[in-house]
């Protein structure tokens, strides 16, 4: 038991440790925590696919020391992102921003989606209109029960 | 109706080929960063030089009326491509008469001096990036980039990594040619 909970805490361990080095924390932990949470959305644009707050990179260092200091002068979150954005782009931002270029981007899942359905629909619509026998016209109901008649005379002979 | 929907297969086919030709090219980079400042002025920055080589800091203002564009290259002396580099960039200097300005990025000022010494100084200023600010003021994703800013102080083009081999230079120069820093060669 106690080898497993030794285990499960030298498992847990290294999911705690960031990259954030205790030298560029802020002493005020209400700016620390919203640097945390923006530099969480920031990408680190040496090691892609990485937010700047896990990454160890040189660059990503120092985008967080100046999105602090950007933070302890003042900025709103939005100012402070903003500042960033400026110099390296929307691509910086992990989460995609909502304008122009990216409509694309946002709406492409749902017409597709609606244009898979709408196909999917119209699809077998057509294959149950196809399959389903129409009903007997008046003049094929009328052949079949001169038909029937005939065989009933027959058989009465 | 119908008829239409026959084609429905080609056009889908042919929509996902030019996806994939797209995505294969061999020439498309998929790390690429597009620059935000393609066309933008060049951004504020103010570096001191690397003391005693002689050669004067960088800031925003000596990139504008020069003449003609510049060539802004970042390097550090801990970076290897940017030693293989500077035998190209040394070569449009003293050959094509190119401006070369440098941010030494990161750097100790002292590997910086011992570097310069011992390759050649082609840089006609040098700003000593000791912070790394300047470098995210330009946008840069590490070392080296090379861009080429106008003589109105506007960023005409950005290249990262080093400007090495065949494919790189030629790119360079067409760019350098587009800029108006160079004469096309006329062969």
């Amino acid at each position: 038991m106690r080898l497993l909970i030794a285990l499960v805490l030298a498992l847990s361990l290294p999911s705690l440790v960031a990259a954030v080095e205790p030298d560029e924390m802020l002493d005020d932990p209400v700016l620390e925590a919203r640097a945390r949470v923006i530099s969480k959305g920031l990408r680190c644009v040496v090691c892609q696919n990485q937010d700047i707050d896990s990454s160890n990179a040189g660059v990503a260092r120092d985008l967080r020391i100046l999105l602090r200091e950007r933070l302890v002068a003042g900025d709103s979150d939005e100012e402070a992102v903003a500042f960033i954005v400026a110099r390296y782009g929307d691509y910086v931002l992990l989460k995609p921003p909502f304008n122009g270029k990216t409509i694309i981007l946002w709406f492409a899942p749902l017409i597709l989606l609606g244009g898979g359905v709408a196909v999917g629909v119209t699809t077998l619509r057509r294959r149950q209109k196809t399959d389903k026998p129409n009903g007997l016209s008046a003049s094929e109901e009328l052949e079949i029960k001169q038909f029937m008649d005939a065989q009933k005379a027959g058989a009465q002979e | 109706m119908k008829r239409i929907f026959a084609f429905l297969p080609l056009v889908v086919a042919v929509v996902f080929g030019g996806f994939f030709l797209w995505g294969l090219n061999p020439d498309r980079d998929p790390n690429a960063i597009p620059s935000v400042l393609i066309s933008q002025p060049a951004p504020q920055f103010d570096l001191d030089p690397i003391p005693d080589i002689g050669t004067p800091g960088l800031a925003r203002n000596d990139l504008v009326g020069n003449g003609g564009p510049v060539v802004v290259n970042v390097f550090a002396s801990w970076c290897v491509p940017c030693r293989a580099e500077h035998a190209v960039l040394t070569g449009l200097v003293e050959r094509d008469g190119i401006t070369l300005f440098g941010i030494n990025y990161k750097d100790k000022q002292e590997d910086a001096r011992r570097w310069l010494e011992e390759l050649g100084n082609p840089y006609a200023r040098i700003g000593s990036d000791l912070s790394g600010r300047a470098g995210i003021e330009w946008g840069i994703s590490g070392v080296p980039e090379t861009f080429i800013v106008g003589n109105d102080g506007t960023v005409l083009y950005r290249y990262v990594g080093p400007v090495v081999g065949e494919d790189a230079i030629s790119k360079f120069r067409e760019a350098l040619i587009q800029a108006g820093a160079l004469k096309r060669e006329n062969s």
